[in-house]
Order: C-alpha cells, then structure tokens, then sequence
C-alpha cells in the first residue's frame, strides 16, 4: 500500500513503508505553544487566601506542563511513524485529497458575519450566512438559496422573538420587523 | 412506583408529551441525516434552555438521544456508511441485508429490538438510578475527586485507538476549562473582559461539534451521489421473530452495564454482541452475507446503553458520552447539578424525565414504523443545504447566547480546533468532558483540601475512593498491557524508507 496523497490513513492493514505525517508537526507545536502560554499564565498568578489549600495556578502548572510532554511524545510518534485516523463519515471522501479552498471560503463568509453581525441584524446575517455557504459547497440555484436563507433567519427571528421571548437584536432592521 | 405514576401525570400533560413527541422526530431525522448526529442537535438547541420549562426541555433531549441512536441504524442499514458510531456494526449485517432485499426486515428488527432495549433499559434505570444516588450522597469530596479522575482517565484511555491522542484532546479541553476567573484573579482571559466568566460552554459544544464537522465535511465532501437502497413498509416474518428476540435481550445485557460504566459507551457493546451473535448463531453460514441476528443484537445493545449512560448521569452527575455531556451543559444552564441530591430536590422533573423514556421508546415504535420511507427519503437532502443549515442553526445558537459578536468569532476559533482535531484523529468526547469536569475537579479537590487543612492524605481517606483508584491502576495496567501486546504484532518501523507526506 503505497500512500502518497496527503489524506494518509493507517487502517488495519499496516503501512509497508514509514510515512511521516509532517503536518503533525504543526499540531505539536501547536500544543507546545498552549502549554507555554497556560504556564505563562500561571506563572502570572497570585496566591489566593492565606489557607487557600489549591492555589489558582496549581492546576495551570499541571495542566501546562502535561501539555508540553504530550507535545514532545506526539513529535517523537510522529517521527516514528505514527500516522492520523483521519475522521470518517458518511458524506466523507477520504479517497480524494482535502479541499482547504472550500474551508477557506466558508472562512472568508463566516469572518464578513461575524463583522456584520451587530451593525446589520440576525436577519440579514443569517440569510447572507446560508446563502453565502450553500453557494461555496457548490449550490447553483442562486434564487432558491436566497428564499430559503431568507426564510430560514426570518422564521428563526420571529420564532426566538415570539416562541422562546429571545429578543435577537434586530440591527439595522430595528422598527422594520 | 408513586412517584413513577406521577412521573408520567408530568409527562404525558400535553405540552410534554408535545416536546417528546418533537425530540423523537428531530432525534430520528438528525440520527438518518448524515453529519448530525444526537450530541451536535443537543448542542443546538440549547438555546431553547433559556426559555423553556427545564422539563419539557430535558424530555425533548432525551427523545432526541432515544431517537438518534435509532436514526443512525436506518443509515447503516441503507447506505453502509454508518455516521455514528454506535452503529457501525450494525451495517456489517444491515446492509448486506438491505442488497438481497430484505431492508424492511432489517429495519423492523432494529424498530422493535431499539424499544424492547430502550423499555428494559429504562426499567433498569427506574430501579437503580434511586439506590445508587443514595449510595452517592454519603460520599464527601475526596470520593468525588476520584470518580472524576476516573471518568476523565477512563474515557481518554479506554476508548479511541489513540490513547496519546485522547490525552491530547483531554488536556486541551481541561486548558479551555482553566480560562476564567479563580479567587478574584482573571486566569488565561489575556486581559479580554468577556472572557472572566470563562467561555460557555454551549459555544464549545456548538463549535466542537457543529462546526467542526462542517468544516471537516466541506473539505472532503464526497461528490458522486450515494447509493441508497429504496424500502418499503418496515415487516418481519415468524422465523425473523424467532431468530431475533434472543439477540435482543443478549444485546440488552450487554449494552445497558457498559453505559453505566464510565467509559462504557455503545462501541464497545455493539462489537461484544455482534461477536456473540456470530457464534451462537444456527445459521453460520448467514453471517458476512445478511444475518438478521447481526442487526438485532447490536441495535438492542446500542439503545440499551443510551439508557445506561443515563445512570451516572443522573445519580453522580458524571457524563459518559458526548450526547450525556451536552445534556448535562443544559442542565447545568437551568442552574441544575445532576448529583445524589437532585433526585431527591427534583422529584417532579426526574420522574416526569424517566417516565418520558418509557413514551419516547414507544413514540419511536410507533413512529417509526410507518415513516421509514419517509426517513429514507431524507438521505436525498442536497448536501449544501445540509451543512449551510448546520453552519446556520451553529451560528444562531452561539449568537442566542449573549447577542455578542464575539462569542461568534470564538465559536469560529473553537470551530477551526474542532476541524484541526477531525484532522488529526483527535477524539471529541475527552475535549467537551475535560472542559465540563476540569473546573469541579478543581472544586471538590479545593473542597476536599480545605476540610481536612490541606493534608493530602484525605483523598484516600474514604473506602469508595481507595476502589476507585484501584480501578484507576487496573485500567492503567492493562491498557500498557494491551498496548505492549498491539506494538509487538506490529514490524518495527524504524526498519522502513521514509516517505513524506504533505498536508
């Protein structure tokens, strides 16, 4: 079994040949840099009340150090040869490579909604959210995706406001709706 | 059996018996439509949390659990790509059956054998959740501590193929648990006001589950339609009948105890009947091929652990799977602590909860039946209204918190780990159950500490305690055994080329 594709999965049968999951690297720098970070913090604290039998940065030494030594474990396995069981699921294609643009974009959508959001309303939001994600995972009918985002963040407005007496603020459509 | 009756007086007002009846279809529905799954819908609608009544809600919760765990064996049966889980084994045999022809057979045992677990199991819930919260409610802090330790050791180390993974997942989890304020100092806030009071948890729910998985999908999803194998009314013959109450009562045995257990789960038990069934079977040779036997008792055993994870849940507060943990968040939000004292504090609401298992099964029967062509359909959903509507209802809920912009871009922050972590192979469920239980592991060591003025020898002052930790050893010992025994089998890697991989 030769793998070669950046979708690397280890499976039952055993690789034949030593693969190195190089972005591995990543998450264990990744890891290093929380445990740094939560040691920092912690290192940062003061003691609590005289008889304070657990002091608030007790569990952050704890926690950051384990964090540091599961970041080099994770290193070492990586570079022995350990590879991910990418996650499976029944919309999932593991055969093909990963499509980071989609996720990109979905990025890029999720960033103009979450800038938006205060100025322009739930209303208009979510119906640009649904509109803007069903047409990046390959949507085409532009018109239907409008009427239904629109209906959906309309009902879901209507039915925080009226059904659940959750006030979602309106943003610029305050007095419209 | 008073209280019972009166549990079901409160479930059956027509309100509950409303928001039972939706937590069963939403529950189905999200457990057939691939990518949804029972723990990410909880999650989603949290929101309703804060305004309506904690029973109604907490019933809708349970339908929905109940119905998830049943929805997903529709999917294994007719697409064999099982999305949770739990029923994994059950496309082993479900959907061979399904390609010679005999989908309505293989749905009907899963319908029937799902209520006779889900009925049996919630009795054994009635009878043991009382006794074993009053076993509970003596044990001070200490004993706390350890049963907590091991709900956290034991679902980090014993599920997942991972455990080095697991525990990455566990501590970076109980890291986001760290972030808030401790005796009047701001702790890992990077001086930002709106985290004080630490990050809520629906949004690392919403953002763990929801997102992730959306993200996760539209970086691979698939593009050729899958095949779906048309069905029709949900029928079993008499020698169906014969050949699958036994599996079901087997699988009951097996998967109600392992969801009681701390990490019990529904992977574990599934496996354990589908393996008992293939050998006890009379038709050996059906096995591989379609055997009836292979759907009934892992179905039976995956609903039956649904109502033992419930036990601990209710009895010591302690969640055991992912759906478990979100539903422990809601109540959490009503201000609830699932523990020894919250059966006696709210007797309305717990039997009204139990006595709406016993509906719910029976909703799911009912409903089920007849609608499984309808559930079919579902699987036809075009797939980017799918996940824009997951994307949606993810945002909505994280906004419904505080109207807060920012809660939205940290539910995309959070979103992006939970992406990185499906990546990675880094299990979900030691994450959402490092950051509930950090904190009030904190809290009841602080508590057990400060009783006995800091000297460490009271965490092993209580029996329960002492069991506990030894258990935690065993586990230990054997997972290194296990795991020695695995690396042997395995040729020894440093032997081999080296071959880059780019991601």
């Amino acid at each position: 079994m030769t793998i070669a594709t950046e979708k690397t999965l280890a499976g039952p049968e055993p690789a034949r040949s030593k693969v190195v999951d190089t972005a591995q690297y990543g998450l264990a720098a990744f890891l290093l840099v929380v445990g740094g970070v939560v040691l920092n913090d912690a290192a940062g604290l003061e003691k609590g009340f005289a008889d304070q039998p657990v002091q608030p940065y007790a569990f952050g030494f704890v926690i950051g150090t384990v964090l540091v030594l599961l970041s080099v474990l994770l290193a070492v396995a990586t570079w022995r040869g350990d590879v991910t069981e990418a996650e499976d699921g029944e919309d999932i294609d593991l055969t093909h490579g990963s499509d980071w643009a989609t996720v990109a974009k979905l990025g890029v959508v999720f960033v103009i909604v979450v800038a938006t959001i205060s100025w322009l309303g739930w209303a208009i939001v979510g119906a640009f959210l649904f509109v803007g994600t069903a047409r990046v995972l390959g949507s085409r009918t532009l018109i239907l995706d409008i009427a239904i985002g629109t209906a959906l963040s309309l009902l879901t407005w209507y039915g925080f406001y009226v059904g659940l007496g959750i006030p979602i603020p309106a943003g610029v459509l305050d007095g419209v709706l | 059996m008073d209280l019972l009756l009166d549990g079901f007086a409160t479930a059956l007002t027509p309100t509950n018996l409303l928001f039972a009846v939706i937590g069963v279809l939403l529950g189905t529905a999200v457990g057939v439509l691939p990518g949804i799954g029972p723990a990410m819908t909880v999650a989603l609608l949290l929101p309703v949390t804060y305004s309506v009544e904690p029973s109604s809600a907490l019933i809708m919760f349970a339908g929905i659990y109940y119905g998830g765990m049943y929805g997903g064996s529709t999917t294994s049966i007719l697409l064999n790509t099982p999305g949770e889980s739990s029923s994994v084994v059950t496309a082993l045999e479900g959907n061979k059956m399904a390609k010679n022809g005999r989908a309505a057979q293989a749905l009907a045992t899963a319908a029937i054998g799902s209520f006779i677990a889900g009925t049996i199991g919630t009795v054994l819930l009635v009878i043991l959740a009382p006794n074993i919260a009053d076993l509970v409610v003596k044990l001070g802090a200490p004993s706390y501590f350890a049963i907590m330790l091991l709900a956290l050791f034991a679902v980090t180390a014993v599920l997942g193929s991972s455990k080095l993974r697991g525990f990455v997942a566990l501590f970076l989890g109980l890291a986001i648990g760290l972030i808030g304020t401790t005796t009047g100092q701001a702790r890992l806030t990077f001086g930002e006001a709106k985290l004080a009071d630490g990050i809520d948890i629906v949004i690392v729910a919403v953002a763990i589950f929801a997102i992730g998985e959306a993200l996760w999908v539209a970086a691979h999803l698939r593009r050729k339609p899958l095949d779906i194998i048309p069905v029709g009314q949900p029928w079993m013959s008499k020698s169906d009948w014969g050949r699958s109450w036994k599996p079901w009562l087997r699988g009951t045995a097996f998967g109600f105890p392992f969801g009681a257990l701390p990490a019990g789960g529904a992977e574990v038990p599934t496996f354990l009947s589908y393996i008992t069934e293939r050998r006890l079977t009379k038709h050996p040779e059906e096995f591989g091929k379609g055997a009836i036997e292979g759907v009934a008792g892992p179905e039976a055993a995956n609903n039956a652990s649904a109502a033992g994870t419930l036990v601990p849940l209710l009895a010591i507060g302690l969640p055991t799977t992912a759906t478990a943990a979100v539903i422990l968040v809601a109540m959490q939000n009503y201000g609830l602590q699932p523990g020894p004292q919250f059966l006696d504090a709210n007797p309305k609401l717990v039997w009204g909860l139990l006595a709406s298992l016993f509906i719910a099964n029976t909703l799911l029967l009912v409903i089920n039946l007849p609608l499984a062509p309808v559930w079919a359909k579902l699987l036809q959903i075009p797939r980017p209204y799918l996940y824009a509507g997951i994307l949606f209802f993810a945002s909505l809920g994280a906004y419904s918190v505080n109207f807060d912009a920012f809660d939205l871009a940290l539910l995309g922050v959070i979103g992006v780990l939970g992406l990185a972590m499906r990546r990675f192979g880094l299990p979900v469920l030691p994450l959402i159950i490092g950051v509930i239980l950090g904190p009030r592991i904190e809290d009841q060591l602080t508590q057990a500490l400060a009783i006995s003025q800091g000297d460490v020898a009271t965490l092993w002052s209580e029996p329960v305690a002492v069991v506990v930790y030894i258990v935690m050893a065993l586990l230990l010992v054997g997972t290194v055994v296990a795991g020695r025994r695995a690396g042997a089998v395995q040729p020894d890697p440093e032997n081999q080329n080296k071959q880059e991989v780019s991601a």
